[in-house]
């Protein structure tokens, strides 16, 4: 079954469709339902007609569809950022979250709000861009030094440490500057927060992130073969790996700026989707945006149930999503069969 | 050869006082240090029962809690990991990275989280029940950590990667718990979570000494059993060694000294790492050594980690075990960068 799946394009086109329409269904589902739970026609009539005296009205427009729409943006950036990774470095574990490079992200928003409290929402993206791109620096940096190159398992210990000293110094910098509220939420991937300024944020950057990696997945598929079959069919290794780390600093960057440290969602999709899809990744990175999305949607709304009337962060929810699906990973990649 | 063992045991001596009189410097330095600042001579006038009233009470019911917890600290831990290195043959297994010490961080808040209602956290019962809780929390995580590693055996680096997500999992449960609590026992479990002599107090001191003083003792009886699983499960086995059973001992007694540290002092994680390494640096492979040393090492490292963190950004006060993973986890990419 999952060999004609992989194999059949109208197979795969109808299983994108589906996952869609449930994305669309868990979006309405999502602006519908919180702490008050609007029906369904009043959100129809909240977006169509508008009543700016009504109060659910403006939940809706304010609150809950900006969310929404956050969420699905952030879902799928950290999938996509996920797939490229684990294409470009034919490695199971790496993913934004376990490589540290959401937390890099992270420690330049606490830099930033500590020494420039005046900064716009754009240059906040901008510099966790550049957060992020430091931590990608590090992990190169020791995957190049290290005896026999990263093997998955010294991939995933790097990014524990490098991810346990960048996030160390945003405790520091947060304890200092009294930002234990802000950073706190950073850490721990929420949602909440979001606004129409962070749907901006996101949809910016995706318009230049996303179409990059559709762009790039032939050659990630190339790549994923092994470096010596891309060089024998004459790709340009350096320019595609460049390419592909630009468009995870962007989309993971603008991601975090938003939702703060979200884990897993980038690990897990990408598995899924493969698993479905097969190796190509023309059709794994479009269906990780999709099901990335769906994920995190569905992970919010769980997030605001889960222990209500108090809000979880979404972070805790996806990592106990993701904790099995990394043991799992673990079992299978830890090395040796003993 | 008893030569060389001779010198061994000398070397061994040397540096033992060394340590110890490096710990003495770093207590006065360290009694010293604070937001409020008190001379060497006012520290000494104290001691010596000379010294005001308010300098009593700074110096004796709030300092040397604190140093005297910090170093029990710093010795569980390190004999924890020293235990831990020693039975998976893996120099990078400590019990911050595998999960323990959070395991025993979930333990805690579920305690406070379920007693909150009728028991006082300040209370004296309180102080008592919660190494318990957290050794049991620990023990499930080391638990549950065996059993998804466990294929056909277990393998060093599997448990190291199974620990990593126990880790992740159980934080997450933490940060859903945490958000029930009332806003004060929020902030406190998140300072304690990242590491730090936290409700420092005599009572904490008292109920904490105990278990040093039985788990300590009793790793010190198996040092020569540390020896031989160190060699290997093969050579283990062929010198006569029960591997299994001996291994199951020696990681309880692990656990239970990193539960009952992560109660005291909270989450600080990569010291269990570090400190065995560095012992090993500097005396060679036996634990009859290496355990002791670590012991010292540990104290030392712990009240520096304090002093550094009063210091660094006074008059903010950064956790010990922020200050320790600053320290050391460079170390341990250094470490993974060599291994193969």
């Amino acid at each position: 079954m999952l060999n004609t799946i992989k194999h059949s394009t109208i197979l795969k086109t109808i299983i994108n469709s589906i996952a869609i329409l449930l994305l669309f269904l868990s979006i309405t589902l999502s602006i519908s339902y919180g702490v008050t739970s609007i029906p369904l026609e009043t959100v129809w009539n909240g977006i169509f007609s508008f009543d700016s005296s009504m109060t659910t009205h403006q939940i809706i427009q304010e609150i809950r569809i900006p969310r929404t729409l956050s969420a699905a943006f952030v879902g799928a950036f950290l999938a996509v950022s996920g797939a490229i990774m684990q294409g470009m470095t034919r490695n199971p574990l790496a993913s934004p979250s376990i490589m540290g490079v959401t937390d890099g992200a992270a420690l330049t928003l606490v830099i930033m709000l500590a020494f420039f409290p005046a900064i716009s929402n754009l240059g906040l993206t901008f510099s966790s861009f550049l957060g992020a791109g430091l931590a990608v620096a590090l992990i190169f940096f020791i995957g190049s030094f290290s005896t026999g190159g990263l093997t998955p398992v010294k991939l995933a210990l790097a990014g524990v440490a490098i991810g346990t000293m960048l996030r160390s110094l945003s405790t520091i910098l947060s304890l200092h500057f009294n930002l234990e509220k802000e950073v706190g939420f950073w850490l721990a991937g929420e949602l909440s927060g979001t606004s129409w300024t962070s749907v901006q944020v996101l949809f910016i950057s995706g318009i230049i992130g996303l179409p990059l990696a559709f762009f790039l997945a032939r050659s990630i598929t190339v790549l994923s073969l092994g470096e010596d079959m891309a060089t024998n069919l004459g790709q340009n290794s350096i320019l595609i790996k460049t390419l592909g780390i630009l468009t995870i600093l962007i989309l993971t960057g603008a991601a975090v700026s938003v939702a703060g440290v979200v884990g897993f969602v980038g690990l897990i999709v990408p598995h899924i989707t493969r698993f479905i899809m097969g190796t190509d990744y023309k059709w794994i990175i479009p269906s990780s945006a999709i099901f990335g999305a769906l994920l995190l949607v569905l992970s919010d709304l769980v997030s605001r149930f889960i222990s209500a009337p108090f809000e979880t962060p979404v972070g805790a929810i996806t990592s106990l999503v993701g904790v099995p699906f990394f043991l799992y990973l673990a079992r299978n990649s830890g090395g040796g069969t003993k | 050869m008893n030569h060389n063992s001779k010198s061994k045991k000398k070397k061994f001596i040397g540096i033992s006082l060394i340590l110890t009189a490096l710990i003495i410097i770093m207590i006065f330095v360290s009694l010293r240090t604070g937001v409020i600042s008190i001379s060497f001579q006012e520290v000494i006038e104290t001691i010596f029962q000379n010294g005001s009233k308010k300098n009593e009470l700074i110096l004796f019911e709030f300092r040397l809690p604190g140093i005297i917890l910090a170093i029990l600290i710093g010795i569980g831990l390190a004999v924890s990991g020293a235990i831990l290195q020693g039975i998976t043959q893996n120099e990078l297994a400590e019990p911050g990275i595998m999960g323990i010490n959070t395991g025993a961080g979930l333990a805690i808040v579920l305690y406070l989280f379920l007693t909150r209602a009728w028991l006082p956290t300040s209370s004296a019962l309180s102080t008592w029940m919660m190494p318990i809780a957290a050794m049991l929390g620990a023990l499930f995580a080391a638990l549950l950590i065996y059993i998804l590693a466990w294929k056909k055996g277990v393998n060093p680096i599997r448990l190291i990667l199974v620990g990593i997500g126990i880790n992740a999992g159980f934080a997450a449960f933490i940060t859903i718990f945490q958000l029930k609590m009332d806003p004060q026992d929020y902030r406190q479990v998140t300072v304690w979570l990242s590491g730090d002599i936290w409700n420092a107090n005599w009572n904490t001191v008292i109920a904490f000494l105990p278990w040093i003083l039985i788990l300590i003792p009793l790793v010190l009886r198996k040092l020569e059993t540390l020896n031989v699983l160190t060699l290997g499960d093969d050579l283990a086995s062929g010198l006569g060694a029960n591997v299994e059973k001996d291994r199951r001992t020696l990681l309880i007694l692990a656990v239970a000294l990193a539960g009952a540290s992560v109660s005291a002092g909270g989450a600080i994680a990569f010291l269990g790492l570090i400190v065995p390494h560095i012992a090993r640096k500097i005396i060679g492979p036996l634990h009859q050594y290496i355990i002791p040393l670590s012991m010292l090492i540990g104290a030392l490292l712990i009240i520096t980690a304090d002093i550094v963190g009063k210091v660094i950004l006074a008059p903010t006060e950064i956790p010990i075990g922020i200050v320790v993973s600053m320290l050391s986890a460079p170390y341990f990419i250094y470490l993974l960068m060599k291994s193969a």
